[in-house]
């Protein structure tokens, strides 16, 4: 790429040649700019969803479901079949496509809102039915498409544009933990939570995201790999600040790691 | 002893600046620019030789920015 700029490379000897190639933008990740706010989790996600097809070689076979939030273009951004679902009924898109073409690798990506406010009843059924697909669930914990209301998921005591004063759980609840939900379905067959702030955890994510696929390949049911992700834009905050809120506030409420793991692991 | 070395290419048009990659440095390698890119943002330069390859900064990067290269020699 022409634009590209190397920037001031070692002077005695330029090691930037393709067999010392470690790492770059993923195929399936097509050559577009996201729209996506600075430091937003939602694209580094999409660069592991195109990573592991990739690894995969499954580009087409892959069909991803949409929704609606900040995510509503991914299929802008990711190189495989795409549908767009109606708000919260991603997951009921995808079994339908799955169901027609059993042979296909399909997910769903779905934000906090999406996923578990309009549509819990359509996430919770299908993974009673245990259809088998992959549902990526980005928890930002706000909405951030139509300007940082109050999620489900959005902490106690945190501010939203709706709680300007806080979450007060006296009235609006408590934060609803769809893993808890979920992992009581015998049929969903993988649950994990992951997050990308940091290089490690970005290793992680894409490891669970992988078997979420490879699991799909196997006919072994749902895989449901949630996010802990931040919203800047929405939070206030800058790219930085937003993993700091992640860490102190997000993880100890959304505590990361595998929830239902297989008794026999893929590698 | 195989001396292991680093290179990172960045696609300053591509950055926005989010500085997630400056502080997934550990050998401290990248920083802001003066400059900014024709979106506006102040993209990420590198201001030291230190790269080990380690692929860190370009883990992180949301908007998959960053090239990494490494090369293994053999210790003189
Ligand atoms: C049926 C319907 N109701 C409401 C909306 C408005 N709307 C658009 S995005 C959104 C919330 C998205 O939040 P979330 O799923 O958390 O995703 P994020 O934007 O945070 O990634 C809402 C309520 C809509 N588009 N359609
Ligand atoms: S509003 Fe929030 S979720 Fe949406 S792109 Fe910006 S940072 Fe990401
Ligand atoms: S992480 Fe990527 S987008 Fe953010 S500042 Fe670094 S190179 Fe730019």
């Amino acid at each position: 790429m022409e634009e590209k700029v190397m920037e001031a490379v070692n002077a005695e000897e330029n090691i930037c040649v393709p067999e010392n190639l470690i790492y770059q933008r993923p195929e399936t990740l097509l050559d577009v700019p996201m729209h996506y706010c600075p430091g937003c989790a939602h694209g580094t996600v999409h660069k592991l969803i195109a990573e592991v097809i990739d690894e995969l070689d499954i580009q087409g076979k892959t069909i991803g479901v949409a929704p609606v939030g900040c995510s509503v273009f991914a299929y802008q951004y990711l190189g495989v079949d795409f549908s767009e679902a109606a708000h919260g009924r991603a997951s009921a898109v995808a079994t339908g496509i799955k169901r027609v073409m059993p042979d296909k690798y399909v997910f769903s990506y779905q934000g906090d809102g999406d996923l578990a406010a309009i549509g819990t009843a359509e996430t919770i059924h299908t993974c009673n039915r245990g259809e088998n697909l992959l549902i990526i669930f980005i928890n930002n914990g706000i909405y951030g498409m139509t300007g940082g209301q109050m999620a489900p998921t959005t902490l106690p005591n945190m501010k939203s544009t709706t709680s300007p004063y806080g979450r007060d759980v006296q009235t609006m609840g408590n934060p609803l933990v769809m893993t808890d939900l979920i992992k009581q379905l015998p049929s969903v067959y993988y649950i994990t939570r992951q997050a990308v702030n940091t290089a490690g955890n970005v290793r992680k994510a894409k490891k669970a995201i992988k078997k979420g696929f490879q699991y799909q390949d196997l006919n072994k049911g749902t895989s449901f790999v949630e996010i802990v992700a931040n919203c800047p834009s929405n939070w206030k905050m800058t790219p930085l600040q937003s993993n700091k809120f992640l860490e102190d506030q997000m993880f100890p409420y959304y505590p990361l790691g595998d929830i239902k793991v297989p008794e026999k692991e893929v590698k | 002893m195989a001396k292991v070395k680093g290179d990172v290419v960045i696609d300053i048009e591509v950055c926005k600046g989010c500085e997630l990659c400056i502080v997934a440095c550990p050998t401290d390698v990248l920083g802001k620019s003066k400059q900014v890119n024709n979106k506006g943002y102040q993209y990420i330069v590198k201001v030291k030789e230190e790269c080990t390859g380690c692929e860190s900064c370009a883990l992180v990067c949301p908007d998959a920015a960053i090239t990494v290269y490494r090369k293994k020699k053999q210790a003189v």
